[in-house]
């Protein structure tokens, strides 16, 4: 195999998500309005094909690809599944939501690919600037799937706020990382990380960029103090497009962190795992007790997800496998629980309703005990209640934050996580106590009504049997660390 | 099979009777949820007796052992085993479920299969608090328990049952989580979360102070001890009958029995250390709660405050270190089961007709109910702890024990026998005697079969015990001195 093969060979999926992206935006052309089903389909088929050509291309070994810019190791293969899957729900559950609004249009599905493909090449940077090239991807496909009901002042509003806050961030990140290609001479992250290795002379230049870098990446991740963005963003764009942003664009950012503040920066660990203490102890307190004022459930989702990143930040608290596993682990559960939860609510919005606040959802057990049941364990899930997966995912990454020595935090953390629970329990207070407002039917394809029942009803069978994604999280780090 | 897992069984029968009862479907099927439910428990009360027959009363450890390994990644095992302390909580469990089944029989109207379900599964999680020998399998048991519990309450409550049930919900949220952390924090250091692994480790006297407190976080909120104890009066107001039974029968002994199994053995010289501070807390309880519930005006909240402080005399018992206080607060534990769900059954039972928990609502109900009310004195007599009844012997025990200690914890905890009986005496007195109060008294018919036959058996349960209590202390005594050596040992490291 010769040089150009095997970088091929390791950017099969990726370039195959491409290729596929741009099919479907051409075969748009071409389709009547009533055969836009074939999209949908093709899209599925796409990302079955990738889901087939990352595990049979998968070895165990670490695998570089374009000078090392590109890594092909377990990690980068099972996140990338885990997008597949995600994506691949993301699918099933905004079919009828888009119909119905006149929104199912091929430019929908390129760009849902054109960002699954950038969050794949986050996931396998090594390089700054390949790592930059996947968050932009990714973002510039978000900013217009935001704004992409356009008649919709919310939604223009959201994309605004978001691109004008997305640049600046990407901007601050940017910096950074000139900042320590400055002090260390090279954008490759092994390079940067054997350069820290050997003492750099730069200190206070490297600390500076890490700042810049840390920023960047705390807006895109949505931790506080770099959160302003997510309330209104999950609020404002289309639910299908929330549910996006909330699920699967979690792995690219962990993705990411792992890549530069692990594999690169990890010299540098003293100096962040601070930022991220004082991050992670702000997103838990505010997002927890933010969330209790709100009435719109996506709005409260927002605020849950941003008390979620503090949860995860407790992972890379101590620099050991145990810790980037159990980090794994949470982001991955988080990703679960994400899913379903807004998997609820595409379900209950119907033509010209969405479903979005909280009082949609009163009643919902004598409207229809499966779905309102289901969300109950998504909600217990995420509260972090036995016997769901949520309870498993902070059980992880606490024991690893108190393993790292943070006693008083992981006390303040559990302070928080107990506030929490008062709106998760409010949400099954409204489905199960309260009288239904609405009588209307929930209708939904068959297929969305059987991922949403597996996706929600895995919470419970992996808090039962936790071994399963644990060991799966564990060993993928463990491979490629 | 049947042999080597019996405490599986007797975990998950239960609950997988709950799903198939889930599954009877909507109101249109109530009878077949019902009597499904009532085999269902039948069934799981038949599967825990073994539990008493198999023994082995001179054994002072745990029996009936079995597991896997169940999370390796964190060395978590599905471990269970059960004590002489343990098997008459479960088999008190398991008894009292098939009374919350019969008990709602006709009074549950609405979703009467997931008001089944929520109690049959509880049932499941409570024993498996009981029987869980590893600390996370026993704390997913402890907080899944909470989640029935919240819609029992929130469901079929009164009107206020919102307010309750998330108040509920989040004070023992908010203990328990604190103890996950004492866990965590106890498998850093040993590497395992086995509680026989905790009860070897040495550890400084700091550090013990802090696990003990993580814990007493937990289980005083369960209790619930004075001053942690203001959820317990509004959740059982609000509660139906079937909830106040099972929340004043098992899920307070949760709290006592993890006591026993955690706070003072892994931590046992704090124990030594803060015993004057659980001893005041105590003491407080029986007192001045007692005097609390003298005032009351619904019989609801009166009984809950009557809980509270019998539940004083059972961390009283514990923390006075000796075989005949721990023993006793064993049997008033189990015998507080028997009397307290006889007494909710009894306001169920009034409620049921009336609609109200007033006392002022009633007056001379003797007159139309008198088999009624004949087992409402019996019951009440036995709340105050009348000698022959069950109520009195695990009383006499802590009393007798706390004599040996200090003569004015005797004195104290012994002023519960006045105002144990004022309150309950004079609650019955006002209910029951006197001239009928209203028409509605008058119209009031005397108990039905289905409410004849729960009191009858709970009334041979309460004169049975109060008469020949053996049964009990046989089995704990045993696990009860083996627990007392260990936690005259210290656990301070060397120095």
């Amino acid at each position: 195999m010769n040089a150009l093969q095997s970088d091929l060979f390791s950017a099969l999926p990726e370039l195959w998500v491409l290729s596929m992206a741009m099919v479907i935006l051409l075969l748009d052309l071409f389709l009547k309005p009533q055969q836009r089903i074939l999209i949908y389909l093709a899209s599925q088929l796409t990302l079955l094909g990738a889901g087939v050509l990352t595990i049979v291309t998968h070895v165990p070994t670490v695998g570089y690809a374009f000078n090392a810019m590109f890594v092909d190791d377990t990690l980068s293969d099972v996140i990338k599944v885990m997008m597949y899957i995600g994506t691949s729900l993301i699918l099933v559950y905004s079919r009828q939501y888009l119909q119905l609004r006149g929104m199912f249009r091929g430019e929908f599905y390129a760009l849902v690919l054109f960002s699954l493909a950038g969050m794949m090449v986050m996931a396998s940077g090594q390089h700054f600037l390949t790592l930059y090239i996947g968050l932009e991807l990714l973002s510039l496909s978000l900013y217009a799937l935001v704004a992409l009901d356009r008649d919709n002042v919310r939604a223009t509003e959201a994309a605004m706020k978001y691109f004008v806050l997305g640049a600046l961030a990407s901007g601050m990140l940017l910096y950074g990382m000139s900042m320590l290609y400055g002090a260390t001479g090279s954008l490759h992250i092994s390079e940067v990380s054997s350069r820290l290795m050997n003492g750099g002379d730069h200190h206070a230049v490297m600390v500076l960029g890490l700042v810049f870098v840390v920023a960047g990446m705390a807006f895109k991740l949505g931790a506080v103090p770099f959160q302003m963005w997510i309330p209104d963003v999950y609020e404002g764009a289309p639910t299908v497009v929330t549910l996006l942003i909330g699920s699967v664009t979690k792995l690219a950012a962990f993705a990411f962190v792992i890549r530069l503040l692990i594999q690169g920066l990890a010299v540098l660990a003293v100096d962040w795992q601070n930022m991220l203490v004082i991050m992670a102890v702000l997103s838990i307190a505010i997002g927890n007790i933010t969330a209790i004022v709100q009435t719109n459930l996506k709005r409260m989702l927002a605020y849950s997800t941003i008390s979620h990143i503090g949860f995860l930040l407790f992972g890379f608290m101590s620099v050991s496998g145990n810790g980037l596993a159990s980090a794994f682990f949470y982001i991955a559960s988080y990703t679960i629980m994400s899913l379903a939860a807004f998997g609820v609510i595409l379900l209950l919005s119907r033509q010209g309703f969405e479903a979005d606040t909280l009082d949609d959802l009163k009643g919902l057990n004598q409207r229809s005990p499966w779905y309102a049941f289901l969300m109950m364990i998504t909600m217990f899930s995420m509260a972090g209640i036995p016997p769901t997966l949520g309870f498993y995912a902070k059980f992880t990454v606490l024991q690893a934050a108190l393993q790292a020595g943070y006693l008083w935090v992981v006390v303040f953390a559990v302070l928080m996580a107990a506030i929490g629970a008062y709106y998760y329990l409010r949400i099954v207070k409204l489905m199960y106590f309260d009288e239904p407002q609405d009588h209307s039917p929930i209708v939904a394809p068959f297929g969305m009504k059987a991922a949403l029942s597996v996706n929600a009803l895995s919470l419970l069978v992996l808090g039962l049997l936790p071994q399963i994604l644990m060991s799966i999280c564990a060993y993928a780090i463990v491979q490629s660390l | 099979m049947f042999e080597s897992h019996i405490l599986s069984f007797a975990i998950w029968v239960p609950i997988l009777a709950g799903i198939l009862v889930l599954f009877t479907g909507g109101d249109q099927h109530a009878g077949k949820a019902r009597w499904l439910a009532l085999i269902g428990s039948i069934v799981a009360f038949a599967v825990t007796v073994p539990l008493y027959t198999g023994f082995d009363f001179a054994d002072g450890g745990f029996q009936f052992q079995e597991g896997f390994q169940w999370i390796p990644a964190f060395n978590i095992n599905y471990h269970l085993g059960v004590d002489g302390i343990a098997v008459p909580l479960i088999l008190l469990t398991s008894f009292t479920t098939i009374i919350v089944v019969i008990a709602g029989w006709e009074v549950i109207e609405k979703r009467v299969a997931q008001y089944n379900a929520a109690f049959l599964i509880m049932s499941g999680l409570m024993i498996g608090v009981f029987s869980a020998l590893d600390a996370i399998l026993y704390y997913v048991f402890w907080e899944a328990m909470l989640i029935p519990m919240f819609l029992v309450i929130g469901i079929w409550g009164g009107p206020n049952r919102v307010y309750a049930t998330i108040k509920f919900f989040l004070y023992t949220l908010l203990g328990s989580l604190l103890m996950l952390v004492a866990f965590i924090y106890l498998y850093h250091q040993t590497n395992s979360f086995e509680i026989v692994d905790y009860y070897r480790m040495p550890i400084a006297l700091d550090v013990q102070i802090l696990i003990f407190l993580a814990f007493f976080m937990a289980f005083a909120v369960k209790i619930p001890m004075w001053p942690v104890h203001t959820w317990l009066p509004d959740a059982h107001v609000e509660a139906p009958t079937g909830g106040s039974v099972v929340l004043a029968a098992i899920a307070l002994k949760l709290g006592g029995y993890s006591f026993l199994r955690f706070a003072m053995p892994i931590a046992p010289d704090a124990a030594h250390y803060l015993t004057g501070f659980m001893v005041t807390l105590s003491l407080i309880a029986i007192v001045y709660i007692a005097l609390v519930a003298l005032v009351q005006q619904d019989m609801k909240k009166l009984i809950a405050y009557s809980s509270i402080s019998h539940m004083g005399f059972v961390t009283l018992g514990f923390f006075l270190f000796n075989p005949l206080g721990m023993e006793g607060a064993v049997v008033q534990m189990i015998s507080h089961g028997f009397i307290s769900t006889a007494m909710f059954l009894c306001v169920g039972v009034l409620y049921d007709r009336m609609h109200s928990r007033q006392i002022a609502d009633y007056g001379g109900v003797a007159n139309t109910m008198p088999t009624f009310a004949a087992f409402a004195v019996l019951f009440g007599m036995a709340n105050a702890g009348l000698p022959g009844t069950s109520g009195f012997v695990g009383e006499f025990m802590v009393i007798l024990a706390s004599l040996q200690v200090n003569f004015w914890y005797a004195f104290l905890a012994a002023t519960t026998l006045i105002f144990g009986a004022a309150y309950t005496l004079w609650m019955v007195k006002r209910v029951f005697f006197g001239e009928i109060a209203n028409a509605h008294v008058a119209e009031l018919k005397d108990l039905n079969r289905r409410e004849f036959l729960i009191l009858g058996v709970l009334t041979v349960l309460v004169i049975g015990f109060g008469v020949y209590p053996q049964p009990i202390t046989e089995m704990t005594h045993a696990s009860v001195s083996q627990l007392l050596s260990h936690l005259a040992q210290s656990k301070l490291p060397a120095l």
